[in-house]
């Protein structure tokens, strides 16, 4: 009997300032215990945004709909609720914070979720064994933990340091906005490796990619497209399969709603 | 406009009426620089918000406040608080001054390599020195600002350094200013000078702290002149934290000859109106001066930073990086004047002005001032201010991190990005004591102290 992990039911939001355009307009999605489903579509689907709502971002504003996670009501918790819950977003584009080095970053990430869950902080030797073993998985340099976070990382580094943190925060649904872009063959094959180990019975992981070249590598079960803010189609990997022979152009001479529809 | 005029002419002679009062040590030619000071402040005045230097920064408090002298009694209020601030250990040799006078017993007067020497100005007065002589006010003229003007006026003591060729000194020189309220709790006054002279090849680092027990009413007026030699380096720190009422009111200038490196550390974090006017002239070739800035202002007080880099001589490189930290109603100014002589080609200068304001009602007037008389040269500036950052302040939450432990996170990360560079160990951990205290970061957790993992890990 398959565990609901989140379920998204007729997600609307829009951009909480300014034209305060609509862009998710209605999704729908389920994502059990163990599954991994990858959501496909071209820039301004709404792909990017749906990550981002999960994730607690304020520069968009829900308007209709709920997202239960974990039998929670996702929408009432904030960002730093729903990373202490458990949930993840690998960034599309990791921001850069000078002054601050990866280490104090990720030790303050790692306690504050430990302050939550009842536990006391880590201790150092605790840390450095956790983050050598998941930098060893990544193939990280060790001088990486000093450096300001992402401060003058190349674009596969950057990619790299979200995975890297993502198996250092052990979350139960990961959330990865085009973790694939920007990353050459190997790197995208050492962060698939990385993703990989975080598939387990317990959690949930939600792929959102333009391209299906990373799904060769993390195979989903279901793949779903999103056009104009809702997933208008889904199958298994074999739709991205399909959605690579044969473009988006395809998906929107079959799916696209008439206007004013 | 008569009254006005009447009440500035008012609040001008009481400095002249005081000036009176005061027994100090006596030369003809320290007379005549008294009386010369005393003579310009009186013809000018306190600034007003009409002068183009003085547009932001109203010193009508300061006008309006009546002071007296303030006393060199070491009283238990006085010996605590350079307690508190003292280096111990960690300064070469350290110089107490209490509302400006020189206080012996509180002092740590170890002896100096070679032939070094750091005292006292009213000792050099006394055996009327003829080096302090022929340099005091040399470098900060009377017409600075007024307020060099009025520190001449009343010049009695300070400390004077005088460090002769090849001499290096291994730990910092610490000149610690502590200024009080009077016994009944009345606002003083008091106009420390430092004078510093480094001759050629010369390696120390010195300190001036100004500080004062919480809560005390007092103006602090100080002047500062650097001289330094060929190929010498002087790591110059000005810690800035006073009581949260006091003024403070302050002018360096330093001159460079060939070869030599400057870099001046400002910090303010104390005070209710501050003024610092650092200035330096490269005057010889190559020379090499650095001017950074930190000023960390909450509730009503306000800090107004004039700096001036003088490229005087070829090949000179000069960078400049202030940074502010503004929460409450503070508000802060930072004029960055270069100017560069038609003398001084090939000169490379980079002024960077950056501002984290942590409230809407903070304010900031940040003013580049380029004055260019050579032709190849590269100069440039740049300047930001705005809150915390939207996409910094996201990513921190999304890894779990609290909404104000984010905010402070940042903000101590803005701040590290001016103190790594300071080298002085005791001057950046007060300031690291400052940012925890005021922003309740745990202590194992300073970002400068996490250079470390490697030698942890491997």
């Amino acid at each position: 009997m398959p565990e609901p992990l989140l379920v998204i039911e007729n997600l609307h939001a829009r951009v909480a300032s300014g034209d305060k355009r609509e862009i998710l307009k209605g999704v729908n999605l389920t994502i059990n215990k163990g599954e991994v489903h990858a959501i496909m579509g071209k820039n301004g689907s709404g792909k990017s945004t749906l990550a981002q709502v999960l994730a607690g971002r304020e520069t968009y504003e829900v308007t209709e709909g709920s997202v239960t996670y974990m039998g929670k009501d996702l929408l009432e918790l904030s960002a730093e609720e729903r990373a202490r819950e458990g949930v993840f977003l690998a960034f599309q584009y990791p921001v850069e914070i000078p002054g601050v080095s990866t280490s104090y970053f990720l030790r303050a990430a790692v306690n504050a979720v430990r302050e939550h869950r009842g536990l006391p902080e880590i201790s150092a030797p605790e840390f450095l064994k956790l983050v050598r073993d998941k930098m060893k998985l990544l193939h990280m340099d060790n001088s990486f933990m000093n450096r300001a976070v992402n401060e003058g990382f190349s674009g596969g580094e950057k990619k790299r340091n979200e995975i890297f943190q993502m198996a250092v925060m052990d979350p139960i649904l990961a959330l990865m906005d085009e973790t694939d872009s920007g990353l050459d063959i190997d790197a995208l094959k050492t962060v698939s490796y990385g993703a990989n180990t975080l598939r387990s019975p317990e959690r949930g992981i939600l792929l959102v990619t333009h391209y299906q070249r990373m799904l060769n590598y993390i195979v989903p079960d279901y793949v779903h497209v999103m056009l104009d803010g809702r997933i208008v189609t889904s199958g298994d990997k074999s739709l991205a399969l399909e959605l690579e022979a044969k473009g988006y152009d395809w998906v929107e001479k079959e799916y696209a709603q008439p206007a004013g529809a | 406009m008569t009254q006005v005029a009447e009440e500035k002419d008012i609040l001008v002679s009481t400095y002249a009426q005081m000036r009176e009062t005061l027994d100090t040590p006596s030369t003809p030619w320290l007379d005549e620089l008294r009386r010369a000071g005393m003579a310009h402040f009186e013809k000018v005045g306190f600034p007003s918000g009409r002068e183009e230097a003085w547009r932001f920064t109203n010193v009508a408090p300061i006008a309006r406040t009546k002071f007296t002298p303030g006393l060199g009694t070491i009283t238990p209020v006085a010996r605590d608080v350079a307690k508190q601030y003292s280096f111990g250990d960690k300064a070469a040799i350290e110089l107490v001054f209490i509302n400006g006078h020189f206080a012996r017993e509180l002092s740590k007067l170890d002896r100096l390599p070679g032939e070094a020497h750091v005292g006292t100005l009213a000792d050099a007065f006394d055996a009327d020195d003829q080096t302090v002589r022929n340099n005091i006010g040399r470098l900060v003229k009377l017409d600075t600002t007024p307020f060099t003007a009025l520190n001449a006026g009343f010049v009695f003591d300070g400390a004077f350094i005088r460090l002769p060729r090849n001499t290096t000194i291994p730990a910092p020189i610490h000149l610690l200013f502590v200024s009080t309220a009077g016994a009944d709790g009345q606002p003083t006054v008091c106009h420390p000078r430092v004078l510093i002279l480094a001759e050629d090849n010369v390696e120390a680092a010195i300190v001036e702290s100004y500080v004062g027990p919480e809560g005390a009413v007092y103006w602090t007026n100080a002047v500062t002149e650097v001289a330094i030699g060929k190929d010498s380096r002087i790591d110059h720190n000005k810690l800035q934290q006073e009581s949260l009422r006091a003024f403070h009111t302050a002018a360096m200038h330093v001159h460079l000859d060939r070869g030599s490196y400057f870099i001046s550390h400002n910090t303010t974090i104390g005070g209710r109106i501050t003024r610092n006017d650092p200035s330096v002239k490269m005057a010889g070739e190559g020379a090499y001066a650095v001017l950074n800035g930190l000023v960390i202002l909450d509730g009503e007080q306000h800090c107004d930073n004039h700096t001036l880099l003088d490229h005087f001589s070829p090949n000179c490189p000069s960078h400049e990086l202030y940074k502010h930290v503004l929460d409450g109603k503070s508000s802060a100014v930072f004029k960055g004047q270069i100017y560069v002589h038609p003398e001084a080609q090939k000169t490379d200068s980079k002024q960077t002005s950056k501002s984290l304001l942590l409230s809407d009602s903070a304010e900031i007037n940040s003013m580049p001032a380029l004055e260019i008389y050579a032709d190849d040269v590269k100069c440039t500036h740049g300047s930001t201010v705005g809150p915390v950052d939207q996409d910094m302040l996201f990513y921190l939450r999304s890894r779990g991190v609290g909404i104000d432990a984010a905010k402070h996170l940042l903000t101590y990360a803005f701040v590290a990005d001016v103190t790594r560079r300071i080298t002085v160990e005791p001057v950046r951990a007060r300031i690291e004591d400052f940012m925890a205290a005021q922003h309740g970061l745990p202590q194992d957790l300073r970002i400068t102290d996490l250079s470390d993992f490697d030698a942890e890990v491997l």
